[in-house]
């Protein structure tokens, strides 16, 4: 009798000295089953642009991103021209974020003496745990007004001739760090066309991707499909292969395209750049944040 | 007698996890800060996890990665992505014990030092760790300071080349909590 009762108080000991769990991990799983958060995926891709078009991305709240983008010449243009290096079209652009979900940009590029405001905002964001979301989808709308001179003044001239518009739902997944996809449904939309048989309304869909080479470079590729008819048959679709580089405080894009046009409606329905024939742009952009509201950790 | 026994078993086992008493927090604040030629970083978590068990002196902190608040949000998102990896390492912890509780009167207001040593794991790799803080007893809990400088490069946090020398290799963390009595 007394041989049982040892042995079942010695089970027990040895039962407790063995037991996996030390003090800690008791402690630790205090904080083990708590109510589950929702995870969001960030840095689907690494700025605002895949390379000429949208991302999901938006600038961080209360942050000022100044936009140098640059396109050049073509390339088949030869040696004289210096492979286009001699001839570019420059945007200079601004955006704020505003809240982390909602931003304005406005800019000005040389083709067409353009200036374009726009607004982009994060409709829904991809995450995990609590609230699952397997994409990510943002609008982006933009206003292009072209300020050249009118070309016939002996017409009348409406203000309203020079604004075309931009509206896009952007799709994304982040399927792993490595790689991300976009969908860019897209509709143009210009006021004055050229000839009574081109498109007033010009619907695209776009499509992007971001494949991380290593942690700092990424290869872009980016694609619109021009759907409306008499577009498709007077321009060509806009690729574009780039890479992305980060440094730190700056990303630098660098690519080529066939695409002289920086803002959506010149790059989208008007490229007229073939691939096949050597009609490729190098361009690049530059962009530089800085932090005009800071984080509630962060103010004093 | 042998239900005296099983009786007398049955707690040794059940009793041993559960003895002692918990001061706890859920939003404990960990910063760290480094000051390279390049780049001033600094960060602040207020969503810190933090147990300790008076009794024994063991000590927990579970620290969420992605809790950390940059001033840059472009920052924030390369010490994520590039850095702790915060994807496949969510969380750093620390496993330790106050070695020195017995000093330290939790019945009687007032400043004590605490010797703290234990495995700190962040970015997937554990080192040993020991530091000294300081224990504020009040009423109100037992508030927790410490100050302590890692090198990144035992946590195998690299720095990219093309910023080598610019990044200070070693940071400085500081630790605030106030742990409160836990109440089931």
């Amino acid at each position: 009798m007394k041989k049982k009762i040892r042995s079942i108080l010695i089970i027990a000991i040895i039962i407790t000295l063995v037991s996996p769990s030390s003090a800690q991990d008791d402690l630790m799983d205090l904080f083990e089953n708590e109510e589950p958060v929702t995870d969001y995926v960030y840095a689907t891709f690494k700025t605002t642009r895949i390379s000429l078009g949208q991302s999901v991305e938006n600038p961080a709240n209360g942050n000022l991103i100044f936009d140098i983008q640059h396109h050049f010449g073509r390339l088949n243009q030869g040696a004289y021209e210096l492979f286009g290096l001699d001839q570019a079209t420059l945007r200079l652009g601004f955006q704020y974020g505003i809240t982390s979900w909602l931003s304005v940009g406005v800019g000005r590029s040389t083709f067409e003496k353009t200036y374009d405001g726009s607004v982009k905002a994060k409709l829904f964001r991809q995450s995990t745990g609590a609230i699952t979301m397997p994409v990510s989808i943002s609008y982006f709308g933009s206003i292009a007004i072209n300020s050249l001179k009118f070309a016939d003044t002996s017409r009348t001239n409406y203000f309203s001739s020079r604004l075309s518009y931009a509206h896009q739902i952007l799709i994304a997944r982040k399927f792993s760090s490595a790689i991300s996809l976009q969908l860019t449904p897209t509709l143009i939309h210009r006021n004055l066309v050229e000839r009574k048989i081109d498109d007033n309304d010009v619907w695209a869909m776009g499509a992007g991707g971001r494949f991380k080479l290593s942690k700092r470079i990424s290869l872009n590729l980016e694609y619109y499909y021009i759907i409306s008819e008499q577009t498709s048959k007077d321009f060509h679709d806009s690729f574009t292969v780039g890479f992305d580089i980060e440094t730190g405080g700056h990303v630098f894009q660098l690519f080529l395209t066939n695409s002289q046009g920086i803002v959506e409606q010149h790059f989208i329905p008007r490229t007229s750049g073939d691939w096949l024939k050597g009609d490729i742009h190098f361009g690049f952009n530059i962009s530089r944040t800085f932090v005009l509201k800071k984080p509630k950790e962060f103010a004093n | 007698m042998k239900k005296v026994a099983l009786l007398t078993a049955a707690i040794i086992i059940c009793a041993v996890p559960f003895y002692g008493q918990h001061f706890i927090t859920k939003n404990g604040h960990i910063s760290f800060y480094s000051d390279g030629p390049l780049e001033k970083i600094e960060a602040h978590n207020k969503q810190v996890n933090s147990a300790l068990n008076i009794e024994t002196g063991d000590m927990v902190f579970k620290v969420l990665m992605k809790s950390f608040v940059f001033e840059k949000a472009l920052m924030q998102e390369h010490f994520n992505e590039n850095y702790v990896e915060s994807d496949k390492f969510p969380n750093a912890t620390f496993k330790g014990k106050v070695v020195n509780m017995s000093d330290i009167t939790l019945t009687k207001d007032g400043t004590y030092e605490a010797d703290v040593e234990g495995e700190l794991t962040i970015h997937g790799i554990s080192n040993k760790i020991e530091d000294k803080g300081t224990f504020i007893v009040s009423k109100e809990g037992i508030h927790g300071n410490s100050k302590f400088n890692i090198l990144l490069a035992d946590y195998d946090i690299s720095i990219p080349g093309a910023v080598t020398g610019k990044i200070a290799e070693e940071i400085e963390i500081t630790v605030d909590v106030k742990l409160k009595k836990f109440s089931k």
